[in-house]
């Protein structure tokens, strides 16, 4: 009985956590961005303002939630669903503590990659289904930036893989049982976070949205619970990479003292907290920047930390 | 190279910003300061007897650019005028002060009071009663009638503050 209980607990607990801390990340960005430009944020509703995602999430279902006559409604419906469903996946072979895991996959790593990548999908596709010349300008700048930046992206944890030997992500955490991968991978965990930032189109590289040239980019058209689709996607995109990131470099569910998944939701609060820090603080490219720094800079330092890093192993 | 480190640059002084005071006035509880002269809601005031300062003469209805302003007026038994009813509707007025700039007798003020919510928009509608304060706002000695020199019940001409007799007319020989 436990053997078949045992992974839908834990399946749910995933789910619940995973869903949760992206609603909660909705207040924990607002005040954070409060703190950093002078004010308070959201600070009314409940203790701290904390309720405030119940009132939002109120207000966004009772929105009318509207699909425009001239959209590909398949499409048009289906794009929301993908970047959930492609995040949450990747959520499966995540391990949040040594016992929290949906599925321990020897090609976790590759599994992650693979999914996060099937959220630019959910953008290309809503930007095409809208019919709209601003969401499907996000949409194509959202393609071209995911096919730039998932490469180097890929080839910058490559680094950690040589080091472990392994794409199991419960061994790239064991393996930093010593000293944090953050420290010999320095390079790696620099350029895996610009192309994290990039991967979920958060600013600065949110050309896909660029509420100032594109209205909305993408989700131009989006309305109501699609809408709010798209930005639950977002959160849990920036949980995803938060994670990978804690998981790869800073000793995922390793500390002293805490419980194991104490210490990994604190640290993958503190990266998040870094992704809103970047947000707060710097403007956007332009695209031709943006492909620029991508082909031309981090690419080349990405494979140079992968050349340096397999000689270093191989030695 | 010199664009990432201004990036980080950028973050450490943005990061920093954590530590400053808070600029946001916490509304309902703090109350933020508002100058005298502010604009808000519109008030009749009195003179320092406590009569009506408004004289009924229709300037601030004329000045008015949204014509929120309606009276009319009328004269009491000693030829003193003043309005019969002053209406203002607030949910047309634009707090532009034309009202009272154009106010010869500095009756129509606007005072810094801004909190004028409701629920709904016929109770935005104020009558005199509602206008109507009982001291002389933002000019406490200033009577219209006792220095003007028009003559009214209790006053004759020349007898207002600083106005000499009348000179009749027939006496300027040369």
């Amino acid at each position: 009985m436990s053997g078949v209980l045992a992974p839908l607990v834990n399946i749910v607990l995933v789910l619940g956590i995973m869903l949760n801390l992206a609603a909660f990340l909705i207040w924990y960005e607002r005040r954070l961005l409060g703190l950093w430009q002078d004010r308070y944020g959201p600070n009314r509703v409940g203790p701290f303002g904390l309720l405030q995602i119940l009132a939002d999430m109120i207000k966004i279902f009772f929105k009318e939630d509207w699909v425009p006559p001239f959209a590909d409604r398949t499409v048009f419906v289906l794009a929301p669903m993908v970047i959930i469903a492609a995040v949450l996946m990747s959520f499966s072979v995540m391990p949040l503590s040594p016992d929290i895991w949906v599925a321990d996959s020897n090609v976790g790593l590759l599994f992650i990659l693979a999914m996060s990548s099937m959220t630019v999908y959910a953008a290309v596709l809503g930007g095409w289904a809208s019919n709209n010349k601003y969401a499907l300008l996000g949409g194509l700048r959202s393609a071209a930036q995911m096919v730039s930046y998932e490469v180097f992206m890929g080839i910058a944890l490559m680094g950690v893989v040589v080091l472990t030997g392994s794409f199991r992500l419960i061994d790239v955490v064991d393996r930093q049982a010593g000293l944090w991968n953050c420290v010999p991978q320095l390079l790696g965990l620099l350029i895996f976070a610009v192309a994290g930032v990039a991967e979920t189109k958060r600013t600065p590289f949110d050309l896909p949205e660029a509420e100032s040239e594109l209205v909305a980019g993408y989700h131009t058209e989006y309305s109501g619970m699609k809408f709010g689709m798209f930005f639950v996607g977002e959160y849990l995109g920036v949980t995803l990479i938060s994670a990978l990131t804690v998981i790869l470099y800073f000793g995922g569910w390793r500390g002293p003292l805490l419980p194991p998944i104490v210490w990994f939701f604190a640290k993958t609060l503190v990266v998040i907290a870094i992704f809103i820090l970047l947000r707060a603080s710097l403007p956007r490219p332009r695209f031709d920047q943006l492909m620029a720094y991508g082909w031309k800079l981090l690419l080349p330092l990405a494979l140079l930390n992968l050349l340096v890093t397999g000689a270093v192993v191989l030695r | 190279m010199n664009a990432i480190l201004s990036s980080l640059r950028s973050m450490l002084h943005i990061f920093l910003h954590a530590f400053r005071r808070r600029e946001t006035v916490q509304y309902p509880e703090e109350r933020p300061s508002i100058p005298p002269r502010w604009r808000g809601r519109i008030v009749l005031t009195r003179d320092p007897d406590g009569e009506e300062r408004c004289v009924a003469c229709y300037l601030c209805s004329v000045a008015c650019p949204v014509d929120c302003i309606a009276l009319q007026a009328t004269e009491d038994e000693h030829g003193r005028r003043f309005p019969d009813f002053f209406r203002i509707n607030f949910s047309r007025c634009i707090f532009c002060g034309f009202c009272e700039e154009a106010c010869p007798t500095y009756a129509i003020q606007l005072i810094p009071d801004f909190e004028m919510g409701e629920y709904d928009r016929t109770n935005l509608v104020y009558e005199k009663e509602h206008l109507l304060i009982s001291g002389p706002g933002k000019y406490p000695d200033y009577n219209f009638y006792r220095v003007a020199g028009l003559a009214i019940g209790g006053k004759d001409k020349g007898e207002a503050e600083r106005e000499d007799p009348p000179v009749d007319l027939l006496d300027l020989m040369p």
